[in-house]
């Protein structure tokens, strides 16, 4: 089985923010909700870097470990999914989360959360894939159709991949033999172990 | 030295002690993070690359600009998390559960050995008021969001170990959407409670010579002696500081927990979470203690905080000094 990673190159990404227009659309995520962001370090001062983040699938998953109702599970493809209709928005998963994933809904006053919804790697939820009741919660499962996750897929300048991640590794590896430097292969080293 | 600078002075030194708790409780979770990240290193950075810097900037969780907004998205990692998730599941979660069992189990012996500590002399029939009627309510009240709070939160730290098994997924989940909601809504009315006690029995509860002699004597819990207490005894006054330090610094990171509505950071989220149930747990091993003196460990304590009444027997052995007071009052009643 393949094990899906994302990696954005720093070196390409252009902070056009296509991604997280494409996953908003996508999936229909709420208002106020991004499960993407791009984030530009340096910005206006030259050297500056985007990349583009959103839930990494992270082996041995920070969320997965603190969420008090275990609502998490990591699919054979090693994609990080929680079910919606266990998980009570306690927060804690967006605590423990290295990349700042997981976003929440304000249901009620004094910002109490609603259920928490991340990047599902375009593979739904633990409904049946691409059925009403998925599409509504987790937005479409491209991976059941055999499609990779979108942001990527439609990346301008394919600074974001996804994928395989040996191939992921190799492509990238390919790309720094050719331009030089060093591969940086952002988050990496927090997010996998495997 | 007059009798009231020697009251200020006790104040002083009180208010001194209190302090240096609070902050010890609100500083000493944090040399967690000083053991995680000595032994939770990141692999070494590359030093020689022109671009190491932007990238050492990244990894320490240093702000850059996002278009999307919404809650630190200008933050690529956050590292506090990872010392945060091993904190809670690891030792938190360990000696927590360590701590209840184990004050449980001391005092189940405790119990089995020493049995209830009787009355010496029998009742005499004559009882005096120990509590009013409003400060019986205020300490049930108090008591009960307590004991709704301890279990909620309890529940939020091991249910996935020991609910999920029982209730089944969707059961706890029910179950816990109920226990977040009750928990965060009681908090502040227990905050209340709390400080209104704090408040009301402050004067009464400052350390005086005689609770050195009480707890040189055990309370009277071990060994035959009966040392004497004012209206609050040692143990009691003890209960009362850890409330006003633990206690009040459980209820402040409470807040900061309850309301995310005004977009404080993960790390102060941390942290509060952190202090939160550091002296919950306090509090809880402390209250077992105190329930148990109050209910099976002392013939006549109950009645005190049911009826308000105590006997006289009773408070000659328990609170000596405090009858003796009263009996003052009777003869020469003030004005
Ligand atoms: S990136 Fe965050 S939400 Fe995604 S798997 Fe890792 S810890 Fe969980
Ligand atoms: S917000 Fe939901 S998914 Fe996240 S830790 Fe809490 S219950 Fe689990």
């Amino acid at each position: 089985m393949a094990r899906m990673k994302f990696l954005c190159d720093a070196e390409r990404c252009i902070e056009c923010n296509a991604c997280v227009t494409a996953c908003k659309n996508e999936h229909e995520v709420p208002w106020g909700i991004n499960r993407r962001r791009v984030v530009t370090i340096d910005d206006g001062i030259p050297g500056e870097k985007s990349i583009s983040v959103a839930c990494m699938h992270c082996t041995d998953a920070p969320c997965q470990a603190v969420c008090p109702v275990d609502c998490f599970y990591t699919t054979a493809d090693g994609v990080v999914l929680h079910d919606k209709d266990i998980c009570i928005g306690c927060g804690y998963c967006f605590y423990a989360c290295p990349f700042g994933a997981p976003q929440y809904p304000q249901e009620g006053a004094f910002g109490a959360r609603g259920k928490m919804d991340k990047c599902t790697f375009c593979a739904g939820g633990p409904e049946e894939d691409n059925s009403a009741a998925e599409v509504e919660k987790y937005g479409r499962n491209r991976l059941a159709e055999g499609k990779l996750p979108l942001c990527a897929e439609m990346c301008s300048t394919k600074a974001l991949i996804a994928g395989d991640g040996d191939i992921v590794a190799d492509l990238f590896r390919s790309r720094v033999v050719r331009r030089g430097g060093r591969p940086d292969n952002w988050g990496w080293a927090t997010a996998y172990k495997d | 030295m007059s009798a009231s600078a020697a009251m200020t002075n006790r104040k002083k030194t009180s208010l001194w002690a209190m302090l240096i708790i609070v902050l010890a409780i609100l500083v000493l979770p944090l040399t967690g993070y000083l053991y995680v990240s000595v032994t939770d290193q990141p692999t070494a950075v590359e030093q020689t690359n022109p671009r190491a810097d932007t990238w050492r900037q990244v990894r320490e969780g240093n702000k850059g600009y996002s278009a999307v907004t919404g809650q630190e998205t200008n933050v690529l990692i956050q590292g506090a998390g990872q010392n945060w998730r091993q904190l809670r599941n690891g030792p938190i979660a360990t000696y927590g559960a360590w701590l209840l069992s184990g004050v449980l189990v001391i005092l189940a012996a405790f119990y089995l050995l020493r049995g209830e500590v009787k009355l010496n002399h029998p009742r005499t029939g004559r009882t005096v008021e120990r509590w009013t009627l409003n400060e019986r309510r205020l300490h049930w009240t108090t008591a009960t969001l307590f004991i709704l709070l301890a279990i909620t939160g309890l529940s939020l730290l091991y249910g996935r170990y020991a609910l999920i098994p029982l209730l089944g997924y969707p059961g706890f989940s029910a179950y816990a959407t109920a226990a977040k909601w009750i928990h965060n809504v009681l908090g502040p009315v227990f905050m209340v409670a709390l400080f209104i006690i704090l408040i009301k029995w402050f004067k009464q509860n400052l350390f005086t010579k005689v609770d050195i002699q009480w707890f040189k004597d055990f309370g009277g819990m071990i060994g035959d002696k009966h040392p004497s207490a004012g209206k609050f005894n040692g143990g009691e006054k003890l209960w009362f500081w850890t409330l006003a330090s633990a206690g009040v610094a459980l209820c402040f990171s409470g807040l900061v927990l309850d309301f995310p509505n005004f977009g404080q950071e993960r790390f102060v989220i941390i942290v509060a979470h952190l202090i939160h149930i550091l002296t919950a747990m306090l509090l809880m091993a402390f209250s077992l203690g105190h329930i148990y003196i109050g209910t099976i460990g002392t013939e006549g304590a109950l009645e005190g905080m049911t009826t308000g009444h105590v006997d006289v027997a009773w408070a000659e052995q328990h609170h000596d000094l405090w009858l003796k007071e009263l009996e003052q009052q009777e003869q020469n009643p003030k004005h």
